[in-house]
């Protein structure tokens, strides 16, 4: 079915706003969320206190004391109905360095027997396109990103890791991502960046955003080691 | 603003953490809004103690913190009755107090609830980052560091006046909240309650659902008769975001009530704990009951207007003294 033809909002308890623009993961549906939430952004609403932007929906979480329900409603579907004259910013395109394999990158080889590829072919693969981010979060800063080649769409593990080293590259069916903190995981970890992805004190906290593109390139160890410093 | 030395922690107890009132408007970059789980407590406490509602606070958990004072300073203590008391007395809750340099305050045993909430006059002064003093124990920022309270970490306030007028004071005794080891939580019914059968529906609203020990500030899960979900849907949905009180059903059919630490997920939710009774939630121990009662999104905004109203005239009553 893809894109719905007027957005299905279904309520998330009595602060909580869902607002459904499809039911599947594509380009279409996500930039309907992100052309809703940047337009609901930019209106400043009174009472909503945030917006949740993911894959295919937009939790708007509001103080339902100071604004109503009713009334919430009916603002979102005037900001819908008048989306397509809301500017859109062009996506920025950012590269990333990830040194490959070894133990920077301890799935490597499993997803290259996995393929029956080299590993060689994985790297090369896995640089070969920039990746659009669908959405931020599980942890701060984790940009989900899609879609990989299709020589290289992986099931999870099987059995999640406990700890996770920050910067880890890795990817999960069609979809890559990076972790911006240790944290346990199920994700096939091919690679490691020395980029810092999330920084509490910094202004805006992520390195990423959603809509953005991100393209990697491998780096030796010890062009890490200098990224690093 | 000056800072002045408060307490030194001689025990920091099973979990003790700075909360303010949470961390908002950084979901978009996966950033969960953290805070004190028990919003009322908390902010009666704050209330009492002579602050704004959303100053920073401890909030501690079950048993074992204990605390040095460093100086002369106005305290309160709301939440769970984890049985305070002062150089060795019993402290009375819910009440003004005020403290001298060397007392010692210490939480001996869960008499009932989970969670209690020590606010200071001035507030807990830790620098705010994104706008909120909040510890994220999981992203490791926030409140002190970062982490959980320590043997020997000196907690520091904001310097103010003491609201020495106050002493004594207490919330009326009609509004402290009982914490009961067999709760009813009254929720709102969706956002996907349409992947479960009339059965497994009927199941969720008629059960009795035990706490189990896999209960801290991201959720509490529980145990008891599985839910039965429709067999044309999927387990799992698109990930989206999620909000305090949301009763997520994962695979094995038995649900997790999400509190504050949580920003998106990809399971189903049958059901939405509404805002008022969020506090019950956050006192939940080990062992408790739950039922849940469904009501209209109405009749939840009515009541969180009724409890809004008791805080409205509460702070009107006090800050009038």
């Amino acid at each position: 079915m893809g894109l719905y033809p007027k957005a299905i909002f279904r309520f998330m308890g009595d602060r909580g706003l869902l607002i459904e623009f499809g039911d599947e993961i594509s380009h279409e549906v996500n930039e309907k969320v992100r052309r809703m939430a940047l337009a609901i952004q930019a209106e400043a609403i009174e009472g909503i206190l945030e917006t949740v932007p993911t894959y295919r929906s937009l939790l708007i979480i509001y103080n339902p004391l100071i604004l109503s329900i009713d009334h919430l409603k009916k603002r979102m579907q005037q900001i819908e109905e008048g989306l397509q004259q809301t500017p859109f910013p062009e996506p920025k395109l950012r590269r990333i360095p990830v040194v490959y394999g070894g133990s920077y990158g301890p799935d490597l080889d499993f997803v290259a027997e996995y393929h029956r590829i080299s590993s060689e072919e994985v790297i090369r693969l896995h640089c070969s396109k920039p990746y659009f981010i669908y959405m931020i979060g599980f942890i701060p800063g984790f940009p989900y990103m899609g879609e990989l080649p299709e020589a290289l769409v992986t099931p999870r593990l099987k059995t999640p890791r406990l700890l996770v080293p920050v910067g880890s590259v890795a990817i999960a069916k069609s979809q890559t991502g990076i972790y911006p903190m240790e944290s346990p995981g199920g994700w096939q970890i091919i690679g490691r960046t020395p980029i810092r992805l999330f920084d509490p004190e910094r202004e805006p906290p992520a390195l990423f955003q959603m809509g953005n593109l991100v393209q990697f390139f491998p780096i030796s160890e010890e062009e890490f080691e200098i990224w690093s410093e | 603003m000056e800072r002045i030395e408060a307490f030194e922690v001689l025990e920091p107890g099973m979990l003790t953490t700075i909360q303010d009132s949470g961390r908002y408007g950084f979901s978009q970059f996966g950033v969960p809004p953290s805070g004190a789980l028990d919003n009322f407590s908390f902010r009666v406490a704050n209330l009492l103690a002579g602050n704004q509602e959303g100053e920073a606070c401890l909030e501690t958990t079950i048993m074992g913190l204990k605390l040095k004072a460093l100086n002369e300073m106005v305290i309160a203590i709301t939440g769970g009755d984890l049985s305070p008391t002062l150089n060795g007395e019993h402290l009375d809750m819910w009440r003004v107090h005020l403290l001298v340099e060397g007392d010692i305050i210490a939480f001996k045993r869960a008499r009932s609830g989970c969670r209690a909430y020590l606010a200071v006059s001035g507030g807990f002064a830790v620098p705010k980052i994104m706008g909120s003093r909040s510890t994220n124990l999981s992203s490791r920022f926030g409140g002190l560091e970062g982490r959980a309270l320590r043997r020997g970490d000196i907690l520091k306030r904001f310097d103010c006046p003491s609201p020495l007028k106050r002493l004594g004071f207490r919330f009326p005794s009609d509004g402290i909240p009982l914490f009961e080891k067999e709760v009813v939580l009254r929720v709102t019914s969706g956002p996907q309650d349409h992947h479960f059968t009339e059965k497994g529906s009927q199941t969720f609203y008629s059960s009795s659902y035990q706490v189990t020990p896999q209960c801290d500030r991201m959720g509490v899960r529980l145990e008891g008769p599985k839910i039965a979900r429709r067999s044309d849907v999927e387990e799992s949905i698109i990930s989206e975001g999620l909000i305090s009180g949301a009763v997520q059903v994962p695979g094995n059919g038995k649900p997790i009530i999400i509190l504050n630490e949580l920003v998106t997920g990809g399971y189903t939710k049958i059901a939405t704990v509404i805002s008022t009774d969020l506090p019950k939630v956050a006192q939940l121990k080990p062992g408790d009951h739950v039922h849940f009662e469904s009501i209209s999104i109405k009749e939840a905004h009515r009541l969180l207007g009724e409890q809004e109203e008791l805080l409205r005239s509460f702070k009107h009553f006090i800050e009038g003294r």
